[in-house]
């Protein structure tokens, strides 16, 4: 499987995402934010950074690149395309994901290992993964509170498109485990269809027991498992 | 022609500036404040013209970059 990992101007999580997608087997390529065409890949990467210095808003300007239009066909035509942490933002932005992300409740900067707890697996991030499995991931952000209006948020849980929850270690979801005051601890959506998936963690940063834990490895695969599920529906 | 555009969180959404303000208020015993929410203003200066044509325009940027309609209310006022 060919991955496209798209770098703005102020990406830096982009070789990391790379070094990671080749330990699952993946092929990934880095394609710079001008690039018009991705014909030839498989998927789609939006990796984390500060694309085009998230000034105005996180991803209110990388919307525009001109790269997001062949985004949005392979978005359109069920492809897998995904989007972590920035990348989340970006995809929100653009209208691929609903709702958006703000300040973090406290206001601070976090860094640090944060649990998820598997919610839905029809996702080219979650496929393959049992549904209630606890992941311990990195989570690296400012602008990492999920936001949206109820109605909003109410169909995302009906539709299934609810990803990832924050929660504690034994998979228990609440305020107190819920580390940047996101909507119902959300920490992952994605579309109706499953293919356009985001999350704020950085599953990218947990593929090698040096790293301090390989929980990422089973969300950089599903885009693999999810593909040729998809095929079987088209 | 100048304009000033009030971009808001909707109402509803979380606005942790706002709350993180309101907390420190009541610290230093402005109890009496009931809400605190965070915006910003953006001053933008046209060429002269049509004033509901270039109203127009301005909303539409508004929509496309300026503020995320997601999640957020504008008010557009001309001011000169």
């Amino acid at each position: 499987m060919r991955v496209a990992v798209v770098v703005f101007p102020g990406t830096n999580c982009e070789h990391d995402v790379v070094h990671a997608l080749k330990l699952v087997g993946r092929e990934p390529k880095l394609v710079f934010h001008r690039e018009t065409d991705l014909a030839g890949f498989d998927a789609v990467v939006l990796p984390g950074g500060f694309a085009h210095g998230d000034y105005l808003r996180t991803g209110a300007i990388a919307r525009f690149s001109p790269v997001m239009g062949p985004v949005a066909e392979m978005a359109a035509a069920g492809m897998p395309v995904v989007g972590i942490c920035n990348g989340f933002q970006i995809l929100c932005e653009a209208g691929l994901l609903p709702g958006a992300m703000v300040a973090n409740r406290d206001l601070a900067f976090i860094c640090k290992p944060v649990h998820l707890r598997v919610e839905q697996t029809r996702s080219s991030l979650t496929a393959g993964v049992e549904s209630g499995t606890v992941l311990r991931i990195p989570l690296n952000s400012y602008e990492g509170n999920y936001v949206a209006d109820p109605a909003t948020l109410d169909q995302l849980e009906a539709d299934g498109q609810v990803l990832l929850r924050y929660c504690d270690e034994a998979g228990t979801v609440s305020e107190a485990a819920n580390p940047n005051g996101s909507s119902r601890s959300i920490a992952g959506i994605a579309n109706a269809a499953g293919n356009v998936a985001g999350l704020m963690p950085h599953p990218e940063r947990a593929v090698e027991d040096i790293l301090g834990g390989t929980d990422g490895i089973p969300l950089l695969e599903a885009m693999a498992v999810f593909a040729p599920q998809q095929a079987v529906h088209l | 022609m100048k304009f000033r555009i009030d971009i808001r969180r909707k109402e509803g959404l979380s606005d942790p500036e706002g709350v993180t303000a309101q907390k420190s208020l009541h610290n230093l015993g402005y109890t009496e404040v009931i809400s605190t929410h965070f915006g910003r203003t953006i001053y933008l200066e046209m060429s002269d013209g049509d004033t509901a044509a270039a109203t127009a325009e301005v909303e539409a940027m508004c929509r496309q970059l300026l503020a995320n309609p997601v999640i957020e209310d504008f008010e557009i006022e001309v001011v000169g």
